[in-house]
């Protein structure tokens, strides 16, 4: 039981160096310029979607590790 | 370097004893005046002080003071006033229970003053990787960041001593992150936080002689944020503080809302007959770390404390990798 909760703080802290890999690798460069003046509030606009899409990712895999590495916990 | 030695050490030891010699008259006090709470986890009918704010505040806003007269940054007077602000929307859910939406809304309110200092750096840095600029999103950020920091603090104070024990190790570690970081200012800045919740945890430690309150656990974790957004150090604050987040997360995942813990019906513990804490077999109830704790059988409450404890120091390891991790690019 006790593994399984600092197997969970582990799996936590490896999807938030990941998830930092992924906002400074593929989110930062991006740019969208084809939209003259409003160029900026388009590329802000979108790696803000892409921030959120990768949060509710973050959640929905944690949940999945969370089932799976407490489930004979959680069957209370 | 003598420069920043002089204000650390006496900011520190200001804090301290500022928090270890008002406490007990503070206990007296609303002993006094019947400001008490039953402590739910004591077989016999035992009453507690509560808000014991009034003193961490005290201690957080004196030694903050000393440390603006040695330095003058925006940074202190940000954590002076959104940690002031966050110990009072905390008195008032202490004195009258408010409504689910008070205490997010209004701390996000408390976050503005960070922004107005412009006390912030909109960096956001990363292990290993760098760092990416956010401008706008970062302001979005430090909206959030106060609330999220401040109810995870105050989601963990459950048993006696567990949430001043555990923002004592989040605090240290997060001091020792700065260090790290060569970020020294910030560093001495975020010393009295430690300090605070050290000579409070020797009043809050089991059996409990007062309990922080809403107050209190709303200011350690308002103090929290502010320092992890101005000191920029945002990531490994939320690393260090991963035990904490864990039981917001199992919590939320359970009751599929976000709602106040009092009005969830269904309790995640309950108690054996020799008063151990166990696990409950009700569905109903939040799933939380304390359950998860108990999940492999009933233990008592000292000893789910340092369970957590010993959670919170794993957390503080991997916080102190990561900032070493900050030095080195891929």
């Amino acid at each position: 039981m006790k593994f399984g909760l600092y197997g969970f703080l582990f799996a936590m802290w490896s999807l938030i160096i990941v998830g930092g890999g992924i906002m400074v690798v593929l989110l930062g460069p991006f740019t969208i310029q084809q939209f003259g003046d409003f160029h900026w509030i388009l590329t802000s606009g979108t790696k803000v979607a892409i921030a959120l899409g990768l949060i509710v990712m973050w959640i929905l895999i944690l949940s999945k590790l969370k089932n799976y590495i407490f489930k004979k916990e959680l069957k209370f | 370097m003598i420069e920043l030695i002089i204000p650390a050490i006496i900011s520190c030891i200001i804090a301290f004893f500022v928090v270890y010699f008002t406490t007990p008259p503070l206990i007296k006090i609303l002993l006094k005046k019947n400001y008490t709470v039953k402590d739910m986890n004591k077989k016999e009918n035992v009453m507690v002080a509560r808000p014991g704010g009034i003193s961490i505040i005290l201690g957080i806003v004196v030694s903050e003071i000393i440390l603006y007269g040695f330095f003058q940054l925006n940074e202190i007077l940000a954590i002076i006033i959104t940690t002031s602000a966050a110990f009072v929307i905390g008195y008032v859910d202490d004195r009258k229970v408010m409504g689910g939406w008070f205490k997010p809304v209004t701390l996000a309110v408390a976050a503005l003053p960070i922004i107005f200092l412009g006390a912030y750096d909109s960096d956001l840095v990363f292990p290993l990787f760098g760092y990416v600029q956010i401008p706008l999103l970062y302001l979005g950020l430090i909206i959030f960041m106060i609330p999220i920091t401040g109810n995870t603090i105050n989601s963990i104070d459950v048993l006696n001593g567990v949430a001043t024990g555990f923002m004592v190790i989040a605090s240290f570690t997060l001091s020792i992150c700065l260090f790290i970081l060569q970020n020294y200012e910030i560093a001495i800045v975020s010393l009295p936080l430690g300090f605070v919740s050290l000579a409070f945890y020797k009043y809050h430690k089991i059996p409990s002689k007062i309990f922080p309150g809403d107050s209190g656990a709303l200011a350690f974790g308002a103090m929290y944020g502010t320092i992890a957004i101005v000191g920029g150090v945002e990531i490994i604050a939320a690393i260090a503080l991963l035990p904490a987040v864990i039981n917001s997360f199992l919590f939320l995942a359970s009751v599929k809302r976000v709602v106040e813990h009092r009005q969830i019906k269904g309790k995640p513990v309950e108690f054996t007959d020799n008063f151990k804490l166990k696990a409950t077999t009700d569905k109903t109830a939040p799933v939380t770390l304390v359950r998860l704790i108990l999940a492999s059988g009933p233990l008592t409450e000292k000893q789910v404390g340092f369970a957590i404890f010993k959670l919170a120091i794993f957390s503080g390891i991997l916080a102190i990798i990561t900032a070493f991790m900050m030095g080195v690019s891929l």
